[in-house]
């Protein structure tokens, strides 16, 4: 079976597709996108969130069929292009960094997914809003307290239309509403 | 293995009644657990992601029921149907995750046909009657009457679910559910009461504390008595706590609970009976009681 689908804002193609195969075996393994990553395969972990027509879904719940004709962003869509062509990190992916959100790294993928789309919903959120956001994932490293911390980093930078790090640290006064 | 992608409902019928092995996909939460992990293998799939009646929610029908098309995620209910559902809107919120409630629905839910699903102690307490259809017709089958065992319903091999279809809520309605934390919880028992004040009735639902869920009958028939001559319906006032704990206490009857491992069979009667007096509480702290009569909160 064919597939066609647009994926990060690109028509794709993947050939002798086994229906049953979820989208996110398509993402990894026919499209060469290794971003979202396989871990628990039955929808706990998170691991594997991707955009499906803009619903923030599990790709490992999707059958690779459902796909057909669908847009999906992956974490590899979430960087835009700076003006050489080349990727820069958005303001969220910087303030997980800035934040030392980031351990082992291989959640860091679905929960950058779960907090864009939080974002994008719900610029200003309250601490209760991102637990909840992201409570279909999974973290064994850090505690989620720096990840919490650091969607209130990206919120407080760009809620207001500030630019991407002028001079906000980690510790900046989190944004009201707490 | 065939994928089947129907365009429409029509389509979606006539390929169930070609092929009554096909197993309906839709948000996958159940189904592609099993297929990622070969637990199953169906020669085909009917995938209803196209199907746009599926998807509907059609709340300006007969009289005030709300018909929930089976697709419609979760994460609508909770949005949307929190005023006309209230029970079903609880318990759609302790489904998964975020992206878990973006692709389960409760049509989903009663095609799974689990002991631990959460719309079904909800959709007991409202009274919900489950749409079903084939080429041959439709039917409206009463919640009591669908499940059979567990992970097993009424519905004939060339059946599809279209939809739900339950009565905006004319009183106060409750759900709760026992689990190790608030997010990707499957219950370890759950209880949901509804109130109807029209017909001075009471209905309930329990989860996971039983082959199928069930009511408990008992407690039900118990408490709208004690309501009834109580004259609780009139004034308003809270039952005694003596008919509180005996209505926990029969809830608690109505379980036929095995040991597992996310509890034993005590502990999820224990559980039951709490819930069950805290669901009666709550909802009927939210009961207005007719006007003119005396409230004591």
């Amino acid at each position: 079976m064919r597939l066609n689908l647009t994926v990060n804002g690109h028509p794709r193609t993947a050939d002798d597709i086994w229906p049953g195969e979820s989208l996110l075996y398509v993402l990894r393994e026919r499209l060469g996108l290794p971003g979202s990553k396989n871990a628990c395969e039955q929808g706990e972990c998170g691991s594997c969130t991707v955009r499906l027509d803009g619903d923030l879904v599990c790709s490992c719940l999707v059958a690779a069929g459902q796909a057909e004709g669908a847009e999906v962003t992956t974490v590899e869509g979430l960087a835009p292009e700076g003006e050489d062509g080349a990727p820069r990190l958005s303001a969220l992916q910087r303030a997980f960094l800035d934040a030392g959100a980031v351990q082992c790294g291989f959640c860091t993928p679905g929960l950058l997914m779960a907090a864009d789309e939080l974002l994008a919903r719900e610029p200003r959120p309250a601490d209760a809003d991102i637990r909840e956001a992201l409570s279909g994932n999974l973290c064994r490293c850090t505690g989620y307290e720096k990840i919490i911390d650091a969607v209130r980093l990206a919120s407080a930078r760009t809620a207001d239309g500030a630019a991407v790090g002028q001079g906000v640290t980690p510790d900046a006064p989190a944004p009201e509403g707490r | 293995m065939d994928f089947l992608r129907p365009a429409d409902w029509r389509e979606a019928l006539a390929a169930k009644a070609a092929h009554p092995d096909a197993v309906p996909l839709a948000g996958g939460t159940d189904l592609m657990v099993e297929l990622n992990f070969d637990l199953r293998r169906p020669a085909r799939l009917l995938d209803l992601s196209r199907v746009g009646e599926l998807a509907d929610v059609d709340t300006a029908g007969e009289g005030d029921t709300v018909v929930l098309g089976a697709r419609v995620p979760y994460r609508d209910i909770v949005e949307r149907l929190r005023s006309p559902l209230p029970a079903l809107a609880l318990a759609a919120h302790t489904v998964g995750s975020p992206q878990i409630r973006a692709r389960g629905s409760v049509g989903g839910n009663l095609g799974t046909a689990s002991p631990a699903g959460d719309a079904h102690p909800a959709l007991l307490a409202a009274g919900a009657r489950v749409e079903a259809a084939s080429v041959r017709g439709s039917r409206l089958i009463p919640i009591d009457d669908f499940f059979t065992g567990p992970k097993r319903n009424v519905l004939a091999d060339d059946e599809l679910i279209r939809a739900v279809h339950v009565d905006a809520a004319r009183g106060p309605q409750q759900f709760a559910k026992v689990g190790t934390r608030n997010a990707m919880v499957i219950a370890v028992c759950a209880f949901s009461l509804a109130l109807h004040p029209h017909t001075r009735t009471v209905r309930t639902g329990i989860g996971s504390a039983a082959p199928t869920p069930v009511r408990a009958r008992a407690a039900e028939e118990f408490l709208d008595g004690v309501l009834d001559e109580g004259g609780h319906w009139d004034h308003g006032r809270p039952v005694p706590p003596s008919a509180a704990a005996r209505f926990a206490q029969l809830a608690a009857s109505a379980c036929a609970p095995i040991d597992d491992v996310r509890g034993s069979a005590d502990y999820r009667r224990h559980a039951v009976a709490v819930l069950a007096r805290r669901t009666l509480h709550w909802t009927w702290s939210a009961y207005p009681a007719p006007q003119g009569a005396a409230s004591c909160a």
